[in-house]
């Protein structure tokens, strides 16, 4: 299957072993995308390196940058200021959201359901609609800067959102009733691709498809960063860890990102955006590894410096190329025409997989 | 350069074999001039940042943890430094896959988050393997390193996480490292027939397989 085909959301190559129409194994060839992105890192200034990460996940570019700036900053031992971590959250929730929307709609769109994908992008246009006033780009935003961010939120910024919010709540309902409780749709998804809590573990499943088996952990929660520690939150977990479980961990996370922008645009606290760093930024020598909660799970950044303004190393620990190795376990035992349904569950995207 | 928060320190090599005494290395440099604080000291005038003493980042580490870790594995605990407050422990590649068990199951770190290598050519074991564990009961994470110099072997820990499968791989691809008892290693991201290992800090960034390219592609140069 692929590399070409439609449901792989890019250049993802699967090999199976079938019997009948049953897999009894696979293999995942990937690779098509690789651009040598911890190569490059090592061959440009920290800030020049920052607009690379929104090109892994370009669906959710806002959520690498956070993780690139937050490990950055953590070299340096600096902090972003409060106003700046605030503007931050907001941003990626609303990433998050629409990640989650892409998600959704392309999914459903695998299963046979066309309808939702059009209602999921009237949502996500919204939301690059804020990022476009915000910044001028809509998907490689580089939103934010090592140290803050560059630019203060427009005069809109918080009517925008609170728009948004408000609108959104009845939304989510209609694509509930499209789905949730639709013959078709639970036929395809419940009880396919089960993945337990200690297979999860075992594999390093992290984000969506780890809650969705039964692990309550969320990064935003375990290590808060940015701003989280100071909103309300629930984290939603599933009990089986199939299919219908995390379509539905996903719905309700949409649901507490809604929640998180509402509260965060309450109270936008004054002030600075942006830290004092240096134009030069040499970090002392040394290493960090940050994580941040993105969309489809644990985005960890590895950065080894070396005193010098370019970094000595730069690992990328993406979640859509761990969550993959999930996959062959997922899908034993399935028929083929599940295998859309399975990769479209684990939400890859090649970019990151790949690098 | 001015505003900067921190005083950079001279670039430290990190410190690769050093044996577990009763002093974990710690890589600060050696007693910095103790006439820091005279300003009409005009001796060196080479230097033009006054010399400030250098803020220590890097601090031995001797927790809990490392005390069970070191009555029980002993001189296989070639180092426990922390770095900006996230612990690193340096241990004996021999022994990697009984220190990953023992972290695993008695230590509780059930997750193996990231697996990578940093390559620094002018050491005498040049790589670090470098895992980062995390536990979900202790909400805590670890970094273990394991030091290879070029033609050795890494034991491979894909019995102990599963997640270390792919991101074997991935170094062996990236590094050329090789770990024994990985169940079907083999290139990842570029293709089966490449040569050459492009994280390495001597493959340059401009540095192909020409042949491959010229081969495949039907093309000179993919620049």
């Amino acid at each position: 299957m692929g590399p070409q085909h439609p449901s792989t959301h890019g250049v993802l190559r699967v090999k199976l072993k079938l019997d009948g129409e049953r897999v009894i194994g696979s293999e995942c060839i990937i690779g098509y995308l690789h651009r040598g992105v911890e190569k490059i890192a090592e061959n440009r200034t920290y800030q020049q390196f920052a607009p690379y990460v929104d090109r892994m996940d370009y669906v959710a570019a806002v959520s690498s940058g956070l993780g690139y700036c937050e490990a950055i900053e953590k070299l340096l031992i600096v902090e972003a200021p409060p106003r700046a971590r605030v503007i931050r959250t907001i941003l990626t929730e609303l990433q998050r959201i629409a990640s989650h929307l892409l998600w959704l709609g392309t999914h459903a769109l695998d299963i046979g359901a066309l309808t939702p994908l059009f209602y999921c992008f009237r949502e996500r246009e919204e939301i690059l609609k804020i990022f476009e006033k915000y910044c001028g780009a809509r998907l490689t935003t580089h939103a934010f800067r090592i140290g803050g961010l560059q630019y203060e939120a427009y005069d809109t910024f918080e009517k925008d959102v609170e728009r948004f919010c408000k609108d959104f709540e009845s939304r989510i309902v209609e694509y509930e009733d499209l789905l949730t409780q639709n013959r078709i749709w639970i036929g395809r998804t419940k009880g396919v691709g089960i993945l337990t809590a200690a297979d999860a573990i075992a594999f390093g499943v992290t984000g969506p498809v780890l809650r969705a088996s039964g692990v309550k952990w969320d990064i935003r929660k375990a290590a808060p960063y940015a701003a989280y520690d100071q909103y309300k939150f629930e984290i939603p977990v599933g009990t089986t860890g199939d299919t219908y479980d995390r379509y539905l961990v996903r719905m309700e996370e949409m649901r507490q990102s809604r929640l998180i922008c509402l509260q965060a645009i309450e109270n936008i606290p004054t002030g600075p955006i942006m830290a004092k760093v240096g134009k030069v930024l040499k970090p002392p020598p040394g290493e960090v590894y940050h994580a941040i909660e993105a969309p489809k799970g644990e985005i960890g950044y590895y950065v080894v410096s070396d005193g010098t303004v370019m970094p000595y190393r730069v690992h990328i620990r993406p979640p859509s190329f761990i969550n993959l190795q999930a996959f062959d376990r997922m899908v034993r035992g399935h028929l083929v025409a599940d295998v859309v349904a399975i990769i479209g569950t684990i939400d890859i995207v090649l970019g990151e997989v790949d690098r | 350069m001015a505003d900067e928060p921190k005083e950079p320190k001279p670039p430290q090599v990190p410190t690769g074999e050093k044996p577990a005494s009763s002093t974990p290395a710690v890589s600060t440099p050696p007693a910095k001039p103790a006439d820091a604080g005279t300003p009409a000291a005009p001796p060196k005038a080479a230097a033009p940042p006054p010399p400030k003493p250098p803020v220590v980042l890097q601090t031995p580490l001797d927790n809990d943890l490392v005390k069970r870790f070191r009555a029980k594995f002993g001189t296989a605990l070639l180092e426990a430094i922390e770095d900006r407050k996230q612990a690193i422990l340096t241990v004996e590649r021999a022994k990697l896959v009984e220190i990953s068990l023992y972290l695993r199951d008695e230590e509780k770190f059930d997750m193996l988050s990231s697996l990578t290598a940093v390559d620094w050519p002018k050491r005498e074991k040049r790589f670090d393997v470098v895992l980062d564990l995390y536990s979900f009961p202790k909400n805590e994470r670890l970094r273990l390193k394991v030091h290879a110099a070029d033609a050795e072997e890494v034991p491979s820990v894909v019995s102990v996480w599963s997640a270390a499968n792919w991101q074997e791989r991935e170094v062996f691809d990236m590094f050329g490292i090789v770990f024994s008892g990985h169940p079907d290693l083999k290139r990842i991201l570029l293709p089966d027939e490449w040569q050459g290992y492009p994280l390495r800090k001597d493959y340059d960034i401009l540095q192909q397989d020409t042949a491959w390219v010229r081969e495949n592609l039907g093309i000179e140069s993919g620049q």
